[in-house]
């Protein structure tokens, strides 16, 4: 579950990302965020990850109140969340299966969980015979699968996708969507930033508009206008 | 789940050290450098303390007792010069065995031979323990009552004292500035490291990693490089110790100089180089990759 409670942030440099933001994400639900560049998505994405924090305003994620959680409570509160980027963010030196493990390991996993729990994502999100595949291997929407295994893998409470389809052709990016929306009917979260419209609009998602730093829409089944 | 992996971290600085295998050997040899250096200055310092102490076993200084002193006078005289906590050994030397010994190598002279046992005053030969308070106590008991006169080697011991503050002062400093030298250069080539490895911490750290779990790799790979350039700066040092030593002494400094054997030293050597290399590798890696953590 995400709060945001009249959310400001000012970066040092005077730039205003978000002015009040108020902003309610249940559990189980699926989310559009939209906005045009500079809207202040991308801020709100580091917020939620706990890389800046808000200069005003409470941010709350699965539990953990943001504003005056411990240094060495932000690891435990971001293995509630799975993030997906759009350059993929993959180690192109390890294999499928090392970039998988490699993100299991990072929270302490053993290897006979990483044996059990790896093969079984990896079959979620259509790559189960990719294992052994370098991501310069892969086409660009396998590489993003892979990145959606890799959020999925320590079996977060939701997965927040930063302009997941920004690399891909439309094809490519519905599969990816589709497939987002399949995990969400299984019970994860989902928060996904994007601002193609085409996309958001063949969904019958929460639509979540900012513009300028402030929420000018919010509803369900939206639609993104421009 | 476990949360301390110690193999995994130990793979990953091996895995590092061989990826940026040039950085790795430059630190390397930058530590064996540093190490060679303040173990060079440090040995020197052994050694002019150990040539002191020696020195210091046989240093001592002579009180001349006034003539009217009767004997049980000076029975009390000893007691009080030997309750000085800077005092060893006190020895009654009465006049005629002073005669005797400065007899000693002038028996062919007729003047000396001749010389009245009264022309020597009877004396106390006194051990001192402590070179650098030589010249206390010799102040002390010279103003005792019944000590008409002294003789002794205040320029020599206080030289002697001069020469070993100076050479362990150096060695300190030199000590000091070449550790900050390592750690720095250690420093370097673990900020080279995780810069390389930058975008893998950020994904570590945005999969929850703690900020342990990133910084050991880079500890494990600074202590490994740290402990591999002291175990070749002890066998270059013993090389070196042993090279110039038996130089110094073919050359006639056997007359002068007493060296210690590198063999009474290595066990010494070798724990200080280990513990100075693994403090350098950890500390300089732990220091340069705080930054990297901030994400």
């Amino acid at each position: 579950m995400i709060r945001l409670i009249d959310v400001h942030k000012e970066y040092d440099n005077g730039t205003k990302a978000l002015k009040g933001i108020n902003l309610r994400i249940d559990d189980g639900e699926f989310v559009f965020l939209v906005g045009p560049s500079g809207s202040g998505k991308s801020t709100i994405v580091k917020l939620l990850t706990g890389e800046v924090t808000a200069s005003r305003g409470r941010v709350i994620v699965n539990g953990y109140n943001l504003n005056n959680i411990r240094r060495w409570q932000i690891p435990h509160m971001r293995r509630t969340l799975g993030v997906i980027f759009q350059d993929f963010r993959l180690i192109e030196k390890k294999t499928v299966q090392g970039n998988l493990e490699f993100a299991m390991r990072t929270v302490g996993a053993s290897g006979r969980e990483m044996r059990k729990r790896i093969p079984y994502v990896l079959d979620l999100v259509g790559l189960d015979s990719k294992e052994d595949a370098y991501p310069n291997e892969m086409s660009g929407g396998e590489q993003q699968r892979v990145a959606i295994a890799r959020a999925l893998v320590n079996n977060p409470k939701m997965i927040i996708a930063d302009e997941p389809t920004g690399n891909l052709d439309p094809r490519r990016s519905l599969e990816i969507m589709t497939l987002l929306e399949r995990i969400n009917a299984m019970g994860t979260t989902m928060l996904v930033v994007t601002h193609e419209r085409d996309l958001v609009n063949r969904f019958s998602k929460r639509v979540v508009a900012i513009k300028d730093g402030e929420l000018i829409r919010d509803g369900q089944g939206g639609y993104y206008r421009a | 789940m476990r949360r301390f992996n110690l193999g995994y971290f130990i793979k990953e600085g091996f895995t590092s050290i061989f990826s940026h295998g040039l950085m790795s050997f430059a630190a390397v040899c930058m530590i064996v450098a540093c190490l060679i250096i303040m173990g060079s200055f440090s040995l020197l310092a052994v050694n002019v303390d150990n040539m002191l102490s020696q020195l210091e076993e046989e240093n001592e200084f002579l009180a001349f007792i006034d003539e009217d002193y009767t004997e049980s006078q000076i029975s009390a005289l000893m007691e009080q010069v030997r309750r000085l906590d800077n005092v060893g050994e006190v020895k009654f030397i009465t006049r005629e065995q002073a005669k005797a010994d400065y007899l000693k190598g002038h028996e062919t002279e007729g003047l000396y031979v001749n010389l009245p046992d009264e022309v020597l005053r009877d004396r106390l030969s006194i051990h001192v323990i402590d070179l650098e308070r030589f010249s206390e106590t010799v102040e002390t008991v010279k103003n005792m009552p019944g000590v008409a006169n002294y003789r002794a080697a205040n320029e020599v011991a206080e030289g002697f004292v001069a020469v070993r503050n100076a050479v362990t002062a150096l060695a300190m400093v030199l000590v000091g500035i070449l550790a900050l030298v390592s750690l720095f250069i250690i420093s370097n080539t673990t900020r080279l490291a995780a810069f390389a490895r930058r975008e893998e911490i950020a994904i570590m750290k945005m999969c929850g990693a703690t900020d342990g779990f990133v910084r050991w790799p880079f500890i494990v790979e600074g202590l490994i490089l740290g402990l591999m350039g002291a175990v070749l700066a002890f066998l270059l040092q013993w090389a070196v110790y042993t090279a110039v030593s038996g130089a110094l002494l073919k050359n006639g400094g056997g007359d002068l100089l007493t060296l210690m054997d590198f063999k009474a030293l290595w066990k010494r050597v070798l724990a200080v180089f280990l513990a100075s290399g693994a403090a350098i590798g950890a500390l300089g890696s732990g220091f340069a990759i705080r930054k990297f953590l901030q994400v």
